[in-house]
């Protein structure tokens, strides 16, 4: 992934770990109930299904892990060490799969446009990348092109000044495309190295504002060559089966090339994204772990297969 | 998906028609796919369970074994075993205290939808002759007090807000105070969303409950949760004693499978359901329009059901395929109006259609279906089943022969166009559909 070392700091991992640690609860004593350590169990293949399932993995997906585990474990019964071994195997080839999106671009200045259906976390994110690009030395603008929800612009105003970034906002009310195109001649006239824009959360299935979407992403590109360069679909991780809608919705409107998982500090483990990984190529990228400015760490395959089957310890 | 659950289940249960029974084997087939289908409508797995369970027991009824239209007889016996459970305890009203004012707390996760759902429910209590007041008791979120200042202003509801770094209680106190002073009521305090497992969070509302003694605390729950919809809503009801579940962001095409889940486990009653972001978008909850939902069928099964006191099986099921396929023409819509006169009043139709509770007050104009028919019986054979080929020179021909305008065939052209197309949506279990056509014209309600 990229940004290096840096997410790697014991603190950040830490809080990830904390998080999954308490999503692991529920399902844990149930799985070990059932297989008992290491024992034998003809029904692994349904126990293996119950828990993908409750992970939001949806039951064709979850089949099809299954059936795939069935694949290679050969005619002997596993114990579930295996078994979870195999399907995590089998999870992170599918994670892993999708060319990586953007990277951590030339382009200057960068932007970066957080969509996503309403209260997925999106303002809060942007935050969050603003304080972590911040944190390396770079000046950044934040662009409140929600002019929908109440008070959505002094949330993101209030945040700007915790983060340390600059702040461009219209009017409530306002045309959103007309705050994205000051915002990023504002950015290009400071010369910062990145613009974010939050958006106004919206439905998926809201025609007109699947296409106010479309205008700001034109408008964004008009101004700033090959912008916005990363779109970022926010997810909340309690999130069922809709969320491959969402996924393909956005993805038609915005070109979304980057999948944010939030609020993996709960107990859902956000086994949706698997499905919008697989299904529509969407890489995931973060993992917001908390409300915190700091509360978004880079996703990690093996870390969120930690929550997504926990191991029986 | 579900929309395809009645045709494969249909596909299992006819080659009973040969043999006369259904087989234990068949049985099986078809409570997989509605388990497939149920979890996909993210119904929790325990719930799924206990449901085709109960359904397998009853399918394996006399009754159903020999009925002519098993497939149809095994979805309505889950639709009926869902309704029951998000129907048990009759409907369900907010409570109100003896001595005013009653306070209704509001709870939930992150970004579920309480500050907006709050203030929805305080316009919705106000324009029944209530004097809500609003309590801004949200101190963490920035700008949450904000928005909800905001809200407040435009519904004309006042706000009650802490001095800058004050904590939730003193806010509810201050609320308390004001309400009781001015006699207002109720008191509708919004706050802070907080997971489940955050112990403290927990604390500070089981400290509010205390403090408020609130009449009704409402669980906000958003429409398009999954598998963790019960154990979040489990954990509010395990600490704080829930009276009612509110469903919001239900405009979209969730099949809101959390509704279930939460009713089934917690025995909660869904009090309220969100349809849109507009502050008026909150409505009573349906038992049965929320099954349909979730089976994704619209209310096919109850257009069924109706069409089978005036048709014959086999038709209604034939005209429910065509509407999912929209190869709805002309003389479908002549035969639909044909048999609506048996089949009871136009609005009784309507409320059978999904997402028809934004059109409860809409007008619907009885003499229009006359002159729907009159016009239909016009057209030629080929022009009903090609609507395409009607251009001017038949429009005029058409106007002539039904004693109206080539105006009222413009109108009735569009609109057909349009009813094809929402057939397709309604086909698809789609969210709030908006009915055009001789069934009235609907406003558009968002933005
Ligand atoms: N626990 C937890 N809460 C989060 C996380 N990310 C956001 N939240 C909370 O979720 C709520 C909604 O976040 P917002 O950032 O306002 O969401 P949004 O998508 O901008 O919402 P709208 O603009 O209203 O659509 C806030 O209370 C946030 O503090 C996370 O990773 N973990
Ligand atoms: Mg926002």
């Amino acid at each position: 992934m990229s940004a290096g070392q840096d997410d790697k700091t014991p603190s950040r991992l830490e809080r990830l770990r904390q998080g999954l640690r308490r999503s692991r609860e529920g399902l844990l004593g149930r799985i070990s109930g059932l297989f008992g350590g290491a024992t034998q169990s003809v029904d692994w293949g349904e126990d293996l299904e119950a828990a993908l399932i409750q992970a939001d993995l949806g039951p064709g997906a979850a089949a099809r892990v299954v059936e795939a585990v069935r694949g290679s474990a050969g005619a002997t019964a596993p114990s579930w060490e295996g078994v979870r071994e195999t399907a995590r195997r089998i999870l992170r080839d599918i994670l892993a799969s999708p060319p990586g999106a953007a990277g951590p671009g030339v382009a200057r200045p960068r932007v970066i446009l957080c969509v996503g259906v309403n209260g997925g976390g999106k303002t809060t994110t942007v935050a969050k990348l603003a304080r972590r690009l911040a944190r390396d030395g770079q000046r950044v603008v934040l662009c409140a092109a929600d002019t929908f929800r109440a008070a959505a612009d002094e949330q993101l105003r209030v945040w700007s000044e915790r983060v340390g970034a600059e702040f461009i906002a219209h009017r409530p009310g306002a045309d959103p495309s007309a705050v994205v195109f000051d915002a990023a001649a504002a950015a290009l006239a400071r010369g910062v190295d990145a613009l974010i824009i939050d958006t106004a959360g919206r439905l998926h299935t809201q025609d007109p504002l699947m296409r106010e979407l479309e205008k700001i992403v034109r408008v964004v590109g008009r101004q700033i060559a090959g912008a916005p360069h990363e779109v970022l679909l926010i997810l909340d991780a309690t999130t069922g089966q809709n969320g491959v809608n969402q996924a393909r919705q956005f993805l038609a409107a915005a070109r979304v090339n980057g999948l944010v998982l939030t609020k993996v500090d709960g107990t859902a483990r956000g086994g949706v994204a698997v499905r919008i990984v697989q299904e529509l190529g969407i890489p995931l990228r973060y993992l917001g772990t908390g409300e915190g400015p700091d509360d978004l760490v880079d996703f990690d395959p093996d870390d969120f297969l930690e929550g997504l089957l926990p191991s029986a310890a | 998906m579900f929309d395809a659950l009645s045709e494969r289940l249909q596909t299992i249960f006819r080659t009973l028609r040969g043999h006369g029974h259904l087989t234990e084997s068949e049985i099986r087939d078809g409570l997989r796919e509605i388990r497939m289908a149920l979890l996909e409508a993210d119904v929790h797995l325990k719930v799924v369970k206990d449901l085709t369970e109960a359904v397998r027991q009853k399918a394996s009824s006399d009754e159903i074994l020999k009925s002519l239209t098993p497939g149809q007889q095994v979805i309505k016996l889950v639709r009926d075993e869902m309704v029951a459970i998000l129907a048990q305890g009759g409907e369900a009203t907010l409570r109100w205290a003896g001595r005013p004012p009653s306070v209704i707390l509001m709870a939930g996760l992150q970004g579920s939808g309480k500050t907006t759902t709050g203030a929805k429910l305080a316009r919705l209590l106000k324009s029944q002759g209530r004097s809500p007041l609003l309590a801004a008791a949200d101190v963490r979120r920035p700008a949450a007090i904000d928005q909800l200042k905001v809200l407040g202003a435009q519904i004309g509801v006042p706000v009650i807000s802490g001095a800058p770094g004050s904590g939730a209680l003193e806010v509810v106190d201050r609320a308390l105070r004001e309400a009781r002073q001015v006699g207002r009521d109720p008191v509708i305090v919004d706050t802070a969303g907080r997971l489940h497992i955050d112990e403290e969070l927990m604390t500070e509302l089981e400290r509010l409950k205390e403090a408020l003694a609130p009449v009704e605390i409402l669980y906000v729950a958003d429409a398009m949760t999954g598998q963790d919809a019960v154990r979040s809503a489990s954990t509010f009801h395990a600490r704080l004693g829930l009276t009612g579940v509110i469903l919001s962001k239900a405009d979209g095409d969730a099949r809101g499978g959390a509704a279930l889940s939460l009713r089934h486990v917690t025995g909660v009653p869904i009090k309220f359901i969100g349809t849109g972001e507009h502050i008026e978008n909150l409505e009573a909850f349906h038992a049965e329009r929320m099954v349909s939902r979730i089976l994704g069928m619209g209310d096919v099964i109850g257009l069924i059901e109706k069409a089978e006191s005036v048709a014959s099986v086999e038709e209604a099921a034939h005209l429910a395929r065509r509407l999912k396929k929209s190869e709805f023409t002309f003389e479908d819509l002549a035969a639909q109006l044909d048999k609506v006169s048996k089949m009871g009043s136009l609005r009784q139709i309507l409320e059978m259609l999904p997402g028809a509770g934004a059109l409860k007050d809409m007008p619907v104009d009885e003499t229009e279906i006359a002159r729907t028919r009159a016009i239909i019986g016009s057209m030629t054979i080929h022009e009903r089943r090609n609507p395409e080929v009607i251009d001017g020179g038949r429009r005029l021909r058409i106007a002539r022969g039904s004693g109206t305008t080539v105006n009222d065939i413009n109108r009735l052209l569009k609109q057909f166009k349009q009813m094809r197309k929402m057939m397709k949506a309604f086909g698809r279990g789609g969210g709030n559909i908006r009915l055009p056509g001789p069934l009235g014209g609907a406003r558009s309600f968002r933005r």
